[in-house]
């Protein structure tokens, strides 16, 4: 399939003959607006975590007693919350948090999932039968009931249990779609060529079923990323997620389910709610342009 | 077709029994047994607790143990709570498992309601501005947190303009007959649209998408060709063979519906199956966490049988291989 849609480009367009399938898409890429927008607001939110420090004196983790519920003020231009911590503070250091989890939990199931779809579909059979029954299984209990039964049994939760626990529950989506690529490359002609020269598994594993099936990955892994940030952000709010004082978006946002709070202070939970909003939206944006960037026939109408 | 059905049928009992071999690990693996919390009196010799165990048959072998259990789950007996005391699972499920079916189905029948009629319009007028007021509505509703949503619809709704009540299913329990029924709606109203949310955005970009490529396929140039008007185009040809796929994503959609419900309920203190399994977990109540999260997988085992029968029959095509 994504030869095919390559060829088509390069017939086409002769003038165009000799760019390699990459410069084709990231061409097609930058044609993107929304992607574009989707890049510069991710960069944005990117440096904020990476510079936090220079963006605000305050602490996010220690409160000040003598400053709770405070509204916003020269000094705390978002107010402090419940435990007198500043809320913009908390809120860019949250940045560092919510980003770094999104980021590596897509990227933990990413290697589950890669791992075992790649398994799967490149020896077929019996491994391919049980893995993709390890799947179904996984995939009937909805993700979020099986990540909150296992944070049940766990005794306490950090960012790295946390981050496990939401890859081994959440990768067999990616599996199936790895899989997928994986079976209808197998019985291509070049795969056969391959081994015929007597290319090992190893060899036309990573030389010709990765390449050809980079593109679906890294659009997966672009929208799982959006996914894991809600993911988080949810857990965390009902208390389920990254414990406080550590300062996490979903955390800043579940201050808001004191009445009080929702009420009288919306500067202190509609920021971080935005902040999810646009950082996925962002993401998303970036994921549809590279879903259409590596495979133009996907172009939605 | 029925040779499809019966297959799928088969294939969806080793599914279950997995299920529950699963659950019960998960319900191993977690910390104490009936006994812990009940050790009030420190003059009780701990070896009367280790009798008591070995006539529960705690000390029997895993496999022994595993069949017992999914015996009595079986059989609905799904023991007793832990924090509870002296409660049945089952009867602090059913109390909450009605308002939770309620309001999905409440939030199901919004998220239909609203998404077909604006998916289809949005094929038959692609590009129009409801069409981009639709797509860039969809992009919000999957982009937005549920809980962030239903968080502003309690800000403005119910603080700000006090149209809707934030919280509860009902203002008090002396509200019978017709009038507590719309008491019931009124309560449903937010949480509902903040759990449709989602499955609104997704049904919309499917309609359209599955209403475009039906309206492009060539039966229904035959179809026009013949001199068929746009209206029996519509709904004799289109709809029939668009509508088919949103089957399918409802058997899919149906997970997504109830994780939905866990954290919507949160917002709104909702007291269905969601604010209890939160609850449990809070607790540490391990045999209600344990019965609703197989519940849970029961429940969408089935929706998904469901639309894959469904589906069978609707589209003779699909076999089993």
């Amino acid at each position: 399939m994504k030869a095919n849609s390559t060829e088509d480009i390069q017939v086409s367009s002769t003038q165009k003959y000799n760019q390699s399938p990459f410069t084709l898409a990231r061409k097609r890429f930058l044609k993107n607006k929304l992607a574009l927008a989707g890049i510069v607001v991710l960069v944005i939110f990117i440096l904020a975590a990476l510079f936090a420090p220079l963006l605000t004196e305050h602490d996010p983790t220690k409160g000040d007693l003598m400053l709770i519920e405070k509204p916003p003020s020269a000094d705390h231009i978002l107010g402090t919350d419940g435990s007198g911590r500043d809320n913009f503070a908390r809120l860019i250091y949250g940045a560092r948090i919510s980003l770094t989890v999104g980021f590596s939990a897509m990227l933990f199931t990413l290697i589950i999932g890669v791992v075992t779809g790649a398994v799967a579909g490149y020896y077929g059979g019996k491994v391919d039968n049980m893995i993709m029954r390890a799947a179904d299984l996984v995939l009937a209990l909805p993700f979020l009931v099986l990540a909150l039964t296992i944070i049940a049994i766990l005794e306490k939760v950090t960012v790295g249990i946390f981050v496990t626990v939401i890859a081994i529950t959440a990768w067999p989506t990616l599996t199936r779609i790895v899989r997928g690529t994986f079976l209808s490359l197998r019985e291509q002609e070049f795969i056969l060529g391959a081994r015929a020269i007597g290319a090992n598994d190893l060899r036309i594993i990573f030389k010709h079923f990765i390449p050809n099936a980079i593109g679906p990955i890294i659009v997966n892994a672009t929208l799982l990323m959006a996914t894991m940030i809600i993911v988080e952000s949810g857990l965390s709010f009902i208390g389920m997620g990254i414990p406080q004082p550590t300062p996490t978006w979903g955390n800043m946002i579940s201050e808001a389910q004191n009445i009080r709070i929702l009420r009288d202070h919306p500067e202190a939970w509609i920021p971080p709610g935005l902040a999810i909003l646009l950082t996925v939206l962002a993401i998303n944006f970036i994921g549809d342009g590279l879903r259409d960037a590596f495979d133009p026939k996907s172009n939605r109408r | 077709m029925h040779k499809y059905i019966i297959r799928r049928i088969l294939v969806f009992i080793p599914m279950l029994i997995m299920l529950s071999i699963i659950v019960f690990a998960l319900a191993k693996a977690a910390p104490g047994d009936p006994f812990t919390g009940k050790i009030l009196d420190p003059t009780v010799d701990p070896e009367v607790f280790n009798e008591q165990r070995e006539a529960l048959g705690l000390n029997d072998p895993i496999p022994v143990q595993y069949f017992r259990w999914a015996t009595s789950m079986a059989k609905g007996d799904f023991g007793e709570s832990m924090y509870y005391k002296g409660r049945d699972v089952q009867s602090l499920i059913s109390e909450r498992i009605v308002n939770t079916v309620y309001l999905g189905l409440f939030a199901l029948v919004i998220t239909l309601v609203v998404a077909i009629p604006i998916g289809i319009y949005s094929a038959k007028n692609p590009y129009s501005p409801l069409d981009y007021s639709a797509t860039t509505f969809g992009f919000l509703g999957l982009a937005i947190p549920n809980f962030f949503f239903g968080l502003i619809a309690i800000y403005v709704f119910a603080i700000k303009l006090g149209w809707f009540p934030a919280q509860g299913t009902i203002s008090n329990i002396h509200i019978t007959g017709f009038s507590e029924f719309l008491n019931r709606i009124h309560h449903m109203v937010l949480p509902g649209i903040t759990l449709g949310l989602a499955g609104t955005a997704t049904y919309m970009r499917y309609m359209r998408s599955e209403v475009l490529d039906v309206l492009g396929s060539d039966y229904i140039r035959t179809a026009k060709a013949k001199g068929m008007n746009d209206r029996n185009v519509l709904y004799k040809h289109t709809l029939r063979n668009a509508i088919i796929p949103i089957i399918t994503l409802m058997g899919f959609e149906f997970g997504a519906l109830l994780s939905g419900a866990i954290i919507t309920e949160q917002v709104f203190s909702y007291p269905g199956l969601g604010t209890l399994f939160i609850n449990s977990i809070t607790n540490r109540d391990y045999p209600v966490i344990m019965s609703i999260t197989l519940l849970l997988g029961v429940a969408i085992l089935i929706g998904n049988l469901l639309a894959d029968i469904f589906y069978s029959i609707v589209d003779p095509r699909i076999r089993y291989d």
